[in-house]
């Protein structure tokens, strides 16, 4: 049925995809980001004692709030899971291959989505033992946590 | 379940109609529409004026434009005016919904529909703008690096190998042979497979899905309304929606607690099943899911092919229940499962249970 129609020439429309928005951070993430621009990462105490990071205003199981007991986490971390990517995108937080993995930061009980700059794919493996790296003039976004790499020992 | 234990209230799907995946449609994603929505209705052979709900399912962020779905209207014919519903979600929402709005018992037949454009965009970068704006947008994290950490997980945690991924991929596309609208179909070996090089490692280009452009759209009635349109109604046994933690890093993304829960909720209890189509956009996420489930070896999963085969995203969850429905419908399958998934690796499940009289 595709074929039925007769396409001239194509229209072509330009959108901008954005969140013109400027928003507060709220107690929770508000504390992290002015945290991270200080080069400290910061979890959430949950009513189970557990460390959350990326800390939450809420608790994801039951809904709860989970108040404003923020918790020193990091510098170092450990790699949960990951992948490698060969061709960043420009929309990535590095421009070389690298790897996106789940790092779970010491002190805390779950893991974040971060960017791993382990060089080559061979340095990278489930374990293994990664640092934070900052950015040097912070922006406020998470990507003043520019990269993990890996621990020298 | 025998007809006559069925109440007035029951609710059953009576037609549908598809178009075929194509990697770049050239008609707009209304004009998609226009004919996949006359076609369900003639199928279900009923007027427009019939119709007392209609609810689409579509994402504004495929077409760049704030209130896009509005277009997609056209579709549904919005003159006289009608009773209609939007959710930025894929159509097996908006039958969600519709089948919600038809419970209350003042209608007799509703339409919804899915419909969606991925190839005038980059998916990898609109996608990545769905999430949370905070810890994960500004990373540009798309969906494939996120499902190579998953599959990764699954490896670690010993659920499945890469062989267990490939064996997946063939299949899916074995399968899509007979699937008229498939895109991607054909017999490939699994060693074969396996010798393509990593795309986001361990997964291969083929453990992901194609970008896809389609459209769907079904037609359900209540009780006896359903009888009298369809010789053999899909009986909508249930449907229910569960939703997780949106970020990755707070759940056991090896597993899929909020797909268990839908189907339990949607009534399967562990019986047998004739046909089950699942959502499963990456090839891991379909051994995810049976084990969610509980299917065993022998159940015939995604005899269309599945998202593999063809994905138009905001389509391609209502495609399964289409699937699905369809076999009900033609006699060759009395009890059937479908599933559909909204965000980032199986955050939000769908399931739907399906059953002939």
């Amino acid at each position: 049925m595709c074929s039925d129609f007769i396409v001239s020439e194509p229209r072509i429309i330009e959108t901008k995809l954005e969140f013109p928005y400027s928003r507060t951070l709220g107690p929770v993430m508000g504390a992290f980001f002015m945290a991270l621009r200080d080069g400290q990462l910061l979890g959430i105490r949950a009513k189970d004692r557990r460390v959350l990071a990326p800390p939450l205003e809420y608790d994801p199981e039951t809904g709860e709030s989970l108040g404003t007991e923020m918790v020193p986490i990091g510098p170092g971390g450990t790699v949960e899971a990951w992948t490698w990517v060969d061709d960043p995108t420009q929309k990535h937080p590095l421009d070389h291959p690298f790897a996106f993995a789940l790092v779970k930061p010491d002190g805390a009980d779950t893991s974040m989505v971060s960017a791993v700059d382990a060089g080559r794919v061979e340095a990278v493996h489930t374990g293994m033992r990664v640092t934070a790296r900052y950015r040097s003039e912070p922006q406020g976004l998470i990507t003043d946590l520019e990269a993990w790499e890996p621990t020298k020992s | 379940m025998a007809a006559n234990d069925r109440g007035a209230t029951d609710i059953a799907i009576v037609g549908f109609a598809q178009s075929q995946s194509v990697r770049d449609a050239a008609p707009s994603e209304v004009q998609l529409l226009v004919p996949v929505v006359a076609d369900a209705i003639t199928a279900a052979g009923i007027e427009r004026s019939d119709i007392g709900f209609t609810c689409a399912g579509s994402c504004d962020y495929l077409t760049g434009g704030p209130f896009a779905f509005v277009s997609n209207l056209e579709a549904a014919g919005a003159w006289p005016p009608i009773s209609e519903s939007h959710v930025e979600a894929d159509g097996a929402w908006a039958m969600y919904e519709a089948w919600m709005r038809l419970q209350e018992g003042d209608i007799d037949v509703a339409l919804a529909f899915g419909s969606g454009k991925s190839s005038p965009s980059n998916p990898a970068e609109v996608w990545a703008q769905q999430l949370d704006p905070y810890y994960l947008a500004p990373l540009g994290v798309d969906p494939v690096s996120l499902a190579g950490i998953q599959a990764q997980a699954l490896i670690d945690a010993g659920k499945a190998t890469e062989r267990d991924f490939a064996t997946v991929v063939a299949d899916s596309r074995r399968n899509a042979k007979s699937n008229p609208n498939a895109q991607l179909s054909g017999d490939y070996d699994v060693d074969a497979l396996l010798a393509e090089p990593y795309y986001r490692r361990p997964l291969r280009k083929h453990d992901v899905p194609p970008i896809s452009d389609a459209a769907v759209a079904v037609i359900m009635a209540r009780g006896d309304k359903a009888r009298e349109l369809c010789e053999r109604p899909a009986w909508i046994r249930g449907m229910d929606h569960r939703i997780e933690a949106h970020q990755p890093g707070l759940r056991d993304i090896t597993s899929s607690a909020s797909t268990t829960l839908a189907a339990r909720k949607a009534g399967y209890d562990g019986g047998p099943l004739d046909v089950v189509e699942l959502s499963s956009t990456f090839s891991p996420q379909e051994i995810i899911l049976k084990n969610a489930i509980g299917l065993g070896a022998g159940v015939n999963v995604n005899p269309s092919g599945g998202p593999l085969a063809a994905n138009p995203i905001m389509a391609v969850g209502l495609i399964r229940i289409v699937e699905a429905a369809s076999r009900i419908i033609d006699g060759t399958a009395n009890r059937a499962l479908a599933h559909a998934t909204s965000g980032p690796l199986l955050q939000q499940n769908l399931v739907c249970l399906l059953e002939g009289e």
